[in-house]
């Protein structure tokens, strides 16, 4: 893994952990799903009858969901491990499933992920155990991109609905209005740059995870997957277009801060409003509070700009599951877990502990939506990072591939920020380097 | 019987990552459709992929720019400490060679960090002449860059073989060629360097080898630069990203081989060459 998007997914691991100052509130605990049904597995009994299961994960609030969880059910041994963040666990769980030997029975995997492991069936699908149930309980981003087929294949942990964080001291002093469409974003760039040469609207070098992103809020559907037949394309794709033919501007009138996210460079940008926006996903808030201490007051959030005016479209950023692999020889005892983490009491310890729920009932209450952050000078941020979460258009898919391909982004697309290759034509190679990959792995990709 | 206990730890260390390596290299594993023997089917498909043949050509012309310049300012230090006509020659001798006990991984940072136009060292002095450097971590001049961190590196260390090399010539040589009225140059040119043939040449076959598995440093400058620096920039690079990013093993296997049969056969030919020629 190239150490870039290590670097990356740590950032945004991070985000997810570091998500002090959210607010929380109350969770109902159904108490699992559980049924007379044959099927669905009975949470309580299984909860009481004990055992001891094994939980890969890196996100840092489990620990204390882990902690309630015994406390509350005394027979049951969570054995909690982090094998590594992200990629270097996709590695690890990989590898164990190839020697189908110390699989655990539950393994955190981000959304774009997940259909990589659904696809090649390491994956139990939870949908007849008690999550076909779930229906309406998770926001729908989240909720669709743990279903791969049919199945469920993982219940949604966290989620980053996409928002606009602005530094509204650097809006307010080239007074310059804070955009509510792509186009008047691209007219705030040119000012605030021409004010001033060094300020920028938003930093940029090409970034897998914000570009598959903007396209999915511009109503793209780049990706079509149907079991293992995969299309894949970029240059027939409205969508694309829609955010090509903006970002292409941008880059081309060099209004982008050539400054990597998470550098150390980017945290002094956002600091001293030489980088005046971010448009990313709601665990941000957290991440602004502990790396930028400078920029409390000055930072704000809006919704994400539209492709048309009047439209309220957002997309995710980010974000992860718990599933349950299929070579697990506890899956009952797994899903219980798994519920009570995602959907159960444990989701108040995870608030608590900074998280941004996936769960509606979480993001509708008034609790969570009321609480003011006095980061963002007392701005009710949940608000709008709710309303967000509402809004993510839906239909988007990743490839089953989505791990590799994002790794050859910059190989690919992050030229044209560096060279005379337009977004285009880096599409286009991303495109045939993916689909090439993908046929070599069995698949059948744009034939 | 008494090389026993040696074959089986020769077998076992330098051996069996081989044989594994080979056995991998024949099979390839799928997400859909699990693992198949192969055959030499992995090997065509590296010996017909432009990437593997783009990093191999940019390790290539590395090897024939880097390499020269480094073992020629090495060559220069080591004649000029040992000349004796150079004050204060183990303090020279000392922080030429302190590069190299630098780790690999810390120098490629440090360097990296020197190399930012914004905040780093070009930055500043951008900012305080007024002038606009080029940014050394552009797609253009990267490679540059990285042959600039190999041989700060590196010199140090081949100084110290050819100094060490030169040290062990009889002074009696230079004596006689005194004597027939010799001078500095026919000297270094008719003694010195005959002399420490055989270190020019081991020195070049480490320097080969080294170019050939270039790895610590674009992988460090690829968080700063990952435009810049793809993820096929160099084989080895290649053979990495494959195998983490792409769960590729088998391929993966296979480009790091034919890679090693590459390097043997160059660096074989290099000695055979180098040791053949009569002065």
């Amino acid at each position: 893994m190239n150490a870039r998007s290590r670097h990356l997914v740590r950032g945004t691991a991070l985000a997810g952990v570091l998500a002090l100052g959210l607010a929380a509130c109350g969770s109902g605990d159904d108490g699992g799903s559980g049924g007379g049904d044959a099927a669905p597995v009975d949470t309580a009994s299984v909860l009481e009858k004990g055992g001891e299961i094994t939980v890969w994960a890196w996100e840092p609030t489990l620990e204390d969901v882990v902690t309630d969880f015994e406390e509350k059910y005394p027979n049951v041994t969570v054995n909690l491990e982090n094998v590594g963040t992200a990629n270097d666990q996709y590695t690890a769980l990989q590898n164990a499933i190839a020697a189908g030997d110390g699989v655990p029975d539950v393994a955190q995997i981000e959304y774009y992920a997940v259909p990589q492991f659904a696809i090649s069936e390491a994956l139990t699908d939870l949908g007849p155990l008690g999550a076909d149930e779930l229906d309406g309980t998770f926001s729908t981003g989240p909720w669709n991109s743990v279903h791969s087929g049919d199945g469920v294949y993982g219940m949604p942990m966290d989620s980053g609905p996409m928002a606009l964080f602005y530094n509204d001291e650097v809006f307010k002093k080239y007074g310059v209005d804070v955009p509510t469409t792509w186009d008047e974003y691209l007219e705030a760039a040119r000012t605030i740059h021409e004010k001033d040469p060094k300020a920028y609207i938003a930093n940029d070098i090409g970034d897998a995870g914000f570009t598959t992103s903007m396209i999915w809020q511009a109503g793209g559907q780049p990706y079509q997957v149907d079991g293992t037949d995969v299309t894949i394309d970029f240059a027939g794709d409205e969508g694309t277009q829609k955010f090509a033919e903006v970002w292409q501007q941008l880059i081309d009138e060099d209004l982008l801060a050539p400054v990597g996210s998470w550098s150390d460079e980017w945290y002094q940008g956002l600091g001293n409003g030489t980088i005046a926006t971010l448009t990313i996903g709601a665990w941000m808030p957290a991440n602004l509070e502990s790396g930028v201490p400078q920029g409390k007051g000055k930072w704000r959030v809006a919704e994400m700009p539209q492709w048309e005016a009047g439209q309220h479209a957002t997309s995710e950023n980010g974000g992860s599951s718990l599933t349950v692999p299929a070579a697990s020889k506890n899956a009952e005892l797994a899903y219980a877990f798994v519920d009570y983490a995602t959907n159960g009491e444990g989701v108040q310890a995870r608030l608590d502990g900074g998280a941004f729920p996936a769960t509606t009932a979480d993001l509708e209450s008034d609790e969570f939506r009321g609480t003011e952050s006095a980061y963002f000078g007392g701005q009710k941020i949940n608000e709008v990072l709710a309303d967000s979460a509402a809004n993510v258009v839906e239909g988007w898919q990743y490839l089953p591939f989505q791990v590799y391909a994002n790794s050859i982004f910059n190989d690919t697309v992050g030229q044209a920020y560096v060279s005379g290759t337009t977004l285009d034509d880096g599409l286009a190679a991303w495109q045939e380097q993916s689909a090439t990959y993908g046929n070599g792995q069995g698949f059948t990709v744009n034939k | 019987m008494f090389v026993g206990p040696f074959m089986l730890v020769f077998a076992l260390v330098f051996l069996a990552p081989i044989v594994y390596s080979l056995y991998l290299s024949v099979f390839r594993t799928q997400m859909v459709g699990g693992t198949t023997f192969v055959g030499l089917e992995n090997y065509a498909q590296a010996l017909a992929d432009p990437q593997f043949w783009e990093g191999l050509g940019r390790v290539s012309l590395f090897l024939l720019v880097q390499v020269p310049i480094m073992l020629g300012i090495a060559l220069l230090v080591a004649l000029a400490i040992d000349s004796g006509r150079l004050y204060g020659k183990s303090f020279f001798r000392i922080s030429i060679f302190m590069p190299y006990a630098v780790p690999a991984v810390v120098a490629a940072l440090m360097w990296g960090f020197m190399y930012g136009t914004r905040f780093g060292l070009v930055g500043n002095i951008n900012e305080a002449l007024g002038v606009s450097l080029p940014n050394p971590l552009s797609p253009d001049l990267v490679l540059a860059s990285i042959g600039n961190i190999v041989t700060w590196e590196f010199v140090g260390y081949n100084m110290l073989i050819f100094y060490s090399a030169l040290r062990v010539v009889p002074h009696s040589l230079y004596e006689a060629a005194e004597i027939d009225g010799a001078g500095q140059w026919r000297v270094i040119s008719a003694i010195k360097l005959p002399a420490i043939r055989g270190a020019l040449v081991i020195a070049t076959i480490f320097s080969i080898i080294g170019s050939f598995q270039l790895f610590n440093e674009p992988s460090i400058l690829q968080s700063l630069a990952p435009n810049a620096i793809t993820t096929s920039y160099t084989p080895n690079l290649y053979a990495y990203s494959l195998s983490f990013s792409g769960q590729q093993y088998n391929y993966s296997a296979t480009v790091a081989i034919i890679m090693g049969l590459i390097t043997m056969v160059i660096a074989y030919v290099v000695q055979l060459r180098g040791m053949r020629k009569e002065p």
